[in-house]
């Protein structure tokens, strides 16, 4: 089966400067490959080419060297455009128009008619829950709303694939949680999404796989799980009847303990010490380990760390 | 097709919902308001005067919608942005440029059908109250010679609307306006640049009015309000080739236009 998305040494170069115009690498040679059925997460920083490589894919921009491809076929062709749904980055739509009568030509587009154009525009609003506020205009809208038509019109063809840009921006909690619900729903119905973001917390609580973008270049890309399983950096143990002595053995092998209360001590241990080489102390102290919870890489210290490599790697060319 | 019409009626509705058609109620008082003065001053003369300042208004008016509409048609989708969603729909670059163009053209029509029928009810009315010499509906006040002569209005600014969409394309809606008027006014004085060999002996400088000639649009056949006014004969082959004339130079603009428009990047 082909994949719903992929590039292959995608690079994009603008032209800056006024009279004597230079090249700005925005995009570097990305390969990538978005499977059937993924929630993927395009992440990085402000300036990093997210919004570059997403235009690339709508075909708002040319890239200046590279392919492009959607379900095995260029991007822009009319088939694919056909089963793609796309929320660009702090969407405008056209002031004038309700909500409702916005979904309805872009149902129309999208070759629906009649009654079924009408009732495909209602579905997808009620979808982002916009109720009786679709029959005003949307220049009276919020920047909240207007994200959720946003969302509204990439839904209104039932897509297989939906790119998302900054599908949070804007959005108050209850909105976010909402936007990750509708993205968990169209996992589960077997649509592709494929999400920019620089909210990490999102990604984390909604990605299969991730890549990583810095500088135009991609640093890393992978399972989620992978990513941040073998950076297991210690472990927290709370343990119950701590003794002065018991106390003592622990702090010998600790990076830092904290005493929470009624004898009960948060040890917090090196990746070197497993919770078994200290189970023998406290079981002979008479004290009891409550709990074990292994402290691992968020996705948070995994961008740092890659995006800071990535501009030490750009220094020393 | 449908892509097109639908993008067609969109541009329509912009324009309704801007109030674009309150032009039509401006227009309206002032060919009433000058009808009336014209009656109290003039004897014998005041159709022939009303025929040819409603044909001057109907083209005025129609050029400004064209300009000031024609000008952010595709700039304005550029700089709101409105546009990444669009390109995302099943449509091409160029359902967009020829969807924006068939939008103006029928608000267009639109605009000139109303302003026709306002000049002919003006007509009517001052027939029937006796400013006429001879009163009462006679062909000679509701002369059909005028929809040849809107007709012809309605290609000329058809034209226009192709310059300033093609401008729009590539520039912002300020130089487009200098740019499309420019090019109006240029079109108007067409054919002197066509007699330039009788006041120059510099081949450069006939080169350059030559070559000047054959790009710039040709406006000046599609004015035919002092022959319509005055009910001299209008052979029906140069009216045809008028016509085919602005089709030709609109669709050579349209072409130009999806040329540039499909090979921009939206940044």
């Amino acid at each position: 089966m082909a994949a719903a998305l992929a590039t292959d040494d995608l690079t994009k170069d603008y032209r800056v400067g006024f009279w004597r115009t230079r090249p700005y690498r925005a995009l570097d040679a990305l390969t990538l490959q978005v499977q059937p059925g993924e929630v993927f997460g395009f992440l990085g920083p402000n300036g990093a080419g997210k919004t570059t490589t997403l235009k690339i894919l709508m075909g708002l921009v040319f890239p200046t060297s590279g392919r492009a491809e959607m379900f095995g076929r260029p991007v822009g062709d009319l088939h694919v455009k056909r089963r793609l749904g796309y929320l660009p980055e702090q969407p405008y739509f056209y002031d004038y128009l309700t909500a409702e009568e916005l979904l309805i030509y872009f149902a129309g587009l999208f070759g629906y008619r009649g009654a079924d154009r009408r009732a495909r525009a209602s579905a997808v609003l009620d979808e982002v829950e916009i109720g009786a506020e679709r029959r005003r205009p949307l220049r009276t809208f919020s920047k909240g709303m207007l994200q959720r038509v946003g969302i509204a019109q990439a839904l209104v063809n039932d897509p297989e694939l939906v790119i998302l840009d900054e599908p949070m921006s804007g959005l108050d909690p209850l909105g976010r949680r909402a936007v990750r619900a509708l993205i968990l729903a169209l996992r589960d119905r077997g649509s592709t999404v494929f999400f920019s973001s620089h909210v990490l917390s999102d990604a984390e609580a909604l990605c299969s796989r991730v890549a990583i973008l810095a500088r135009g270049r991609l640093v890393t890309e992978g399972r989620l799980a992978e990513m941040l399983e073998f950076q297991v950096r210690g472990w927290d143990v709370v343990v119950a009847g701590v003794t002065p002595a018991l106390q003592a053995a622990l702090a010998a092998r600790a990076t830092r303990m904290t005493a929470i209360g009624d004898g009960r001590c948060a040890v917090e241990l090196p990746s070197m010490y497993s919770p078994e080489t200290i189970a023998a102390d406290v079981a002979s102290a008479g004290a009891s380990i409550v709990s074990i919870n292994p402290i691992r890489a968020t996705l948070e210290d995994l961008f740092v760390q890659q995006v800071a490599d990535a501009a030490r790697q750009v220094e020393r060319r | 097709m449908r892509p097109i019409a639908l993008i067609a009626v969109n541009v329509f509705r912009e324009s309704v919902r801007d109030k674009v058609l309150y032009n039509l109620v401006l227009f309206a008082v002032a060919l009433i308001g000058a009808s009336y003065v014209i009656g109290q001053l003039t004897a014998g003369q005041d159709i022939k005067i009303i025929k040819d300042l409603g044909l001057a208004a109907i083209s005025l008016f129609g050029l400004f919608i064209a300009v000031f509409i024609g000008i952010g048609l595709v700039s304005k989708e550029v700089e709101k942005q409105s546009v990444y969603a669009l390109l995302a729909k099943p449509v091409t670059r160029t359902d967009i440029v020829l969807g924006k163009y068939a939008g103006l053209i029928l608000t267009l029509a639109v605009n000139l059908a109303v302003m026709t029928v306002a000049l002919y009810a003006v007509l009517a009315v001052m027939a029937w109250m006796g400013m006429h010499p001879t009163p009462g509906l006679d062909p000679a006040t509701l002369d059909p010679g005028l929809l040849t002569a809107i007709a012809l209005i309605f290609v000329e600014l058809a034209v226009v609307t192709a310059i300033a969409l093609f401008f729009s394309t590539f520039s912002t809606p300020m130089l487009s306006a200098a740019l499309t008027f420019a090019f109006f006014i240029a079109g108007r004085f067409s054919t002197d640049l066509d007699h330039f060999n009788t006041v120059t002996d510099s081949r450069a400088a006939l080169w350059l009015t030559t070559g000047l000639y054959w790009v710039l649009p040709n406006f000046g056949p599609f004015d035919v309000r002092a022959e319509v006014v005055h009910g001299q004969p209008l052979p029906t082959g140069e009216i045809l080739m008028t016509v085919l004339y602005g089709v030709l130079y609109t669709s050579a603009l349209l072409v130009a236009a999806t040329f540039v428009f499909s090979r921009r990047d939206f940044k």
